[in-house]
């Protein structure tokens, strides 16, 4: 595939990380603790295992996983909305496949198809307009998720809507905003983070500019990485250049996909369906400030929190779960008490175990990872399994 | 969902709508070309392109160029490495 296989050279990325190494002990503060770098995107997160990069590098550099995995940032209630519109007789509920297993208090919406709800998963959102355009007599509701990277597509689907006069489909929005999110996460008194790795495909919509603040303000070196593991070393040898020179900027290592103003047409489309809400519920991490977008007054007939009565409870992790620790970097996926005991990709618990971008399935489908250092029973278990 | 994949625009199916046809690996699907689309770049210049498709909309062109000056950075550092273990070797051959 074009500029895939160019950025899997296993002799290159040897060599990268080899650079990297030479550049650790030209950073001072490496000699007090290691160095703290948090991939934001779940995307990294994902090719940072499964491609091993953690072996590669010396033991002062450690990834924190950030909160930029859609799905793993739902809190329970949302899912439990989600139900509730799906189990209405007239409504077909459209969602992508990644939010199917995510469990609620009750249901997933996989069990919830299981009792008779009519729930389809999508690969698009048109194909979700293509639904309701089938069934004109049935309400088709499209779950919008995802950070800046999906906004577009699900406001031009919606652009699309207006402009046919459809009537019977609408949005149940959970879009969520990075620039807020980052902020609250430098904020974090629980962190002290060197530096970002930034999510690609957001950035490719958003642009370069808008990670300013972090540079100009919080003095944290941030570079935009793609998603091949040459990708994730050259931005990660980036960020450990700037430490090691004392600068702190934005640099680009994902040129072939990211210009610095973004995309013109997908932030039109975002401008005209969405605005940003007072503020967003997110799992694990409260609630943050404008982190969530919903529909404009102008699009009133296609929200679907407008449309129904959306229960709209907010209900609380299972107490045995830590995912909101693991998804502010506290604690790592193993050193969670139910991790690859009670909570597993077949059977989750918490949402980071469900997608294949959450830190918790990560480390469990690629648990060859650090066998040496985990230290608890049941991860260990986990890790021998997976390994084995 | 986050993810995307590269595919290359073979066909327009519908230039007013936006709606082109897109091989990735083989698969041909639909998909929307709003997002690179505009006045420099009109429906039919995106025949033959590489872009990135994310759930069923092409939001961004490969810029060649670009992964070539990545790719051409990367080879650089190999080149040092290279470079910096002959070196080595070569110290270690004359203290050994």
């Amino acid at each position: 595939m074009k500029y895939v296989d160019e950025f899997r050279d296993p002799a290159r990325a040897r060599a990268l990380a080899s650079e990297i190494a030479g550049l650790v002990p030209r950073i001072a503060r490496t000699r007090e603790r290691p160095l703290q770098i948090m991939e934001v995107c779940g995307g990294h997160t994902h090719a940072i295992f499964r491609y091993g990069i953690q072996q590669l590098l010396p033991d002062a550099v450690e990834f924190v996983h950030g909160p930029g995995c859609p799905v793993c940032v739902l809190p329970m209630g949302r899912v439990d909305d989600c139900v509730a519109l799906a189990l209405q007789p007239q409504v077909i509920f459209t969602t992508f496949g990644d939010a199917m297993r995510v469990p609620g208090s009750r249901l997933s919406l996989l069990k919830a198809k299981a009792e008779g709800a009519d729930v389809r998963m999508v690969y698009s959102p048109l194909d979700a307009l293509a639904i309701a355009r089938d069934n004109p007599a049935r309400e088709v509701v499209f779950f919008g998720l995802g950070f800046e990277t999906t906004m577009p597509s699900t406001a031009m689907t919606l652009i699309a809507a207006k402009k046919q006069g459809l009537r019977n489909f609408s949005l149940f929005c959970n879009h969520i905003t990075i620039i807020p999110t980052i902020k609250a996460i430098l904020d974090s008194p629980d962190l002290h983070l060197d530096g970002f790795l930034g999510p690609g495909h957001v950035s490719m919509v958003i642009g370069t500019r808008p990670y300013r603040f972090i540079a100009e303000h919080y003095k944290r070196p941030i570079a935009i990485a793609g998603f091949e593991p040459l990708d994730v070393l050259q931005a990660l040898w980036m960020v450990l250049k700037q430490l090691a020179e004392n600068r702190c900027e934005v640099e680009n290592q994902y040129g072939r996909i990211v210009p610095a103003e973004g995309n013109r047409q997908a932030l039109a489309a975002i401008a005209e369906v969405f605005e940003l809400r007072e503020y967003f519920e997110w799992r694990g991490l409260g609630s943050i400030d404008h982190s969530g977008v919903r529909l404009r007054a102008s699009y009133a007939d296609y929200d679907a929190e407008r449309k129904f009565c959306i229960p709209n409870l907010k209900i609380a992790d299972p107490k045995s779960c830590q995912c909101g620790e693991v998804l502010k970097g506290v604690l790592k996926p193993h050193q969670c008490k139910v991790f690859g005991s009670a909570c597993t990709p077949e059977t989750p618990i918490g949402s980071l175990m469900v997608s294949s971008e959450g830190a918790c399935a990560a480390y469990y489908n690629y648990g060859r990872i650090a066998r040496s250092q985990v230290v608890d029973t049941t991860g260990l278990r986990a890790a021998v399994k997976v390994g084995a | 969902m986050c993810l995307g994949i590269p595919g290359r625009i073979v066909a327009l199916s519908d230039a007013e709508s936006r709606l082109a046809v897109v091989d990735v690996s083989g698969v041909r699907r639909s998909v929307n070309i709003a997002c690179i689309v505009d006045e420099a770049h009109p429906p039919e210049s995106c025949v033959g392109e590489w872009v990135l498709v994310h759930v069923g909309f092409a939001m961004s062109r490969i810029d060649a160029e670009e992964a070539e000056r990545t790719l051409a950075l990367l080879h650089e550092l190999g080149e040092a490495q290279a470079e910096i273990e002959a070196m080595r070797n070569s110290a270690a051959a004359r203290a050994g």
